[in-house]
């Protein structure tokens, strides 16, 4: 892998990273398989991105970026908690329709950035060299919503929420209304997606309608991927440990297209194929563990 | 202080597999009062429990708390008053929190919860102090999972969460049956100290007829959802295993006769 391939598999892993943290509270944290993210990721982009192209400053338009993915991310624990609709479902059908609302909100299937400002400007004027602007700044964005993450994680609604996904009757029993940290817990969540997509949005100089499908895969790629490698034990270390993964995630797959042997190399098509191998062989590790260390898993 | 009038409720209401699982009961639990409830399986003792808790709603009748009808209120608004220990040792706990984070969660029971830490310094003596009282050594282990606990002191445990915000009434729902008898013991020796202690009002399901006799101050006997005996003071004390069971032939005759035919 060249330097240049490296660096931008850190800058993917980093910025994607946030995303994946959003998967982590849904997936693991609440226990609440969401495939909104497919539709709040390019949600977050459209709407940075009309935003700029209206004038409006990079950074603010994150925050427009993220109260729409929790607006998103609300609606399918609505559907869920209220209408009782199977969470699974109830995603998928948020996603399917924010595929018709983000063509809404850009008039068109996609929109240019090229040319307007971005989050990436400030390290620029500073005379930054270009390929290190990116990594940088997003790992700025990553350490400090993992952090965030981290601490609301802490706090007695973060302690609640991880006891909604854990063991629901208890804490009901205990006085919390589980309906309501379902609908905070997958409208933060979305957020975060949303603020990945904005952030992915402006780096690549275009939002576009396409740009969601396979982010559930990639976020359960490196969450399971970071879980497996750096540990899961603890909300800190779990937190860190998807971030982690999501970079693994990155950099494995560009190792993967960077592979040749003979006339045979991988293509961009073949990242379906890899990540699903990926998380494969991720999920059986602990298994493959277990036996080479002689206790026979339980 | 707690007043169930005509208090119904019914299974798979409507349809061919309809069941009456509670059937116009009637009952008043006076302040403090600690009531063991025994009857046969499917008497709706659990049903009884699950409806004062507000896991299920009934279809008629009313069920009052000092005088509010809080019969169709969502079980985490009743949360604030009533508090309970469930069969299952694992239920009352998270598995994946630590032992201290178990306790803060049950150290707000029924307050709002906001951006504050949820585990405290200030907090961490209080359940220390507390855990102490238990003499299983887990004030030393504050910061380990519940997961790593056994079955009869992750009841104790619960126990402690279920009165650390000292409720109004406390409902125990064969709290000591998935537990080996010495555990049992000792979870049963911790529930009549803090009952004693805190003055609980308690209803307290138990399928020994020993520890319903020994425990409690009055005795409920359900049946087919509904209460064929209610005894209490002297009555109940003077009450030996012996009468409990043919008390309960007595108010059942149809049931003696099968039963007879079955034995002879």
């Amino acid at each position: 892998m060249t330097w240049y391939a490296f660096i931008g598999a850190l800058e993917q892993g980093l910025v994607y990273g946030i995303m994946v943290l959003g998967v982590y509270l849904t997936f693991r944290v609440l226990d609440f398989p969401d495939l909104t993210v497919d539709g709040s990721l390019p949600l977050g982009a459209a709407v940075s991105a009309v935003a700029i192209t209206h004038g409006m400053n990079p950074f603010v338009s994150l925050l427009l970026a993220a109260a729409a993915g929790f607006v998103a991310g609300s609606i399918t624990a609505l559907l869920n908690t209220k209408l009782k609709i199977l969470h699974l479902l109830a995603s998928i059908l948020t996603m399917i329709a924010l595929y018709s609302i983000n063509i809404r909100i850009m008039d068109g299937p996609n929109i240019s950035l090229l040319g307007v400002p971005s989050v990436l400007d400030p390290l620029m004027a500073l005379g930054v060299a270009g390929y290190l602007v990116a990594p940088a700044i997003y790992g700025l964005f990553a350490l400090c919503i993992t952090a965030g993450i981290i601490w609301f994680l802490h706090t007695e609604l973060g302690q609640a929420m991880l006891a909604t996904g854990d063991n629901p009757q208890m804490i009901t029993s205990l006085g919390v209304n589980t309906h309501h940290i379902i609908i905070m817990g997958v409208g933060l969540s979305n957020a975060l997606v949303a603020v990945s997509g904005a952030l992915v949005a402006q780096n690549q100089g275009a939002s576009d309608v396409n740009m969601g499908i396979g982010t559930i895969v990639a976020g359960l790629a490196s969450v399971i991927l970071g879980e497996t490698v750096f540990g899961k034990s603890g909300v800190v270390r779990a937190c860190v440990a998807v971030l982690l993964g999501s970079v693994l995630y990155r950099l494995a797959i560009a190792l993967a297209l960077g592979v040749k042997m003979g006339t045979f190399a991988f293509t961009p098509s073949d990242l379906n194929l890899i990540t699903a191998l990926l998380v494969v062989v991720a999920l059986m590790a602990p298994k493959i563990k277990s036996k080479f260390s002689g206790n026979s898993a339980p | 202080m707690i007043r169930l009038s005509r208090f119904t409720k019914y299974f798979h209401k409507g349809s061919i597999n309809q069941v009456l699982a509670l059937d116009h009961l009637d009952l008043a639990v006076a302040e403090g009062d600690f009531i063991t409830i025994v009857g046969s399986n499917g008497a709706g003792k659990s049903t009884l429990l699950n409806c004062l808790a507000g896991t299920h709603q009934p279809d008629e009748g009313r069920l009052l708390l000092h005088g509010d009808d809080i019969a169709h209120w969502p079980e985490h608004r009743r949360a604030r008053f009533i508090s309970r220990v469930f069969q299952d040792p694992l239920m009352g706990t998270c598995a994946t929190l630590t032992i201290e984070q178990n306790l803060a969660l049950a150290n707000r029971r029924g307050a709002r919860r906001g951006l504050a830490i949820g585990v405290k310094r200030s907090d961490r003596r209080l359940f220390r102090e507390r855990l102490t009282r238990l003499g299983l050594g887990l004030e030393h282990r504050l910061t380990d999972g519940v997961g790593l606990l056994s079955g009869g002191q992750r009841q104790a445990l619960t126990m402690l969460m279920a009165t650390m915000v000292q409720p109004q009434v406390l409902l125990l729902d064969e709290h000591t049956a998935a537990l080996d008898p010495k555990t049992a013991r000792q979870i049963l020796d911790l529930t009549r100290s803090i009952i004693a202690e805190q003055g609980l009002t308690t209803l307290m399901v138990t399928h020994n007829m020993r520890h319903a006799l020994k425990m409690g101050n009055r005795l409920i006997m359900l049946h087919r959802g509904k209460i064929i005996l209610d005894i209490q003071g002297e009555e109940k004390r003077a009450l030996s295993q012996e009468d409990l069971v043919a008390r309960f032939y007595d108010s059942q005759p149809e049931v003696e006769v099968s039963d007879r035919m079955l034995l002879g």
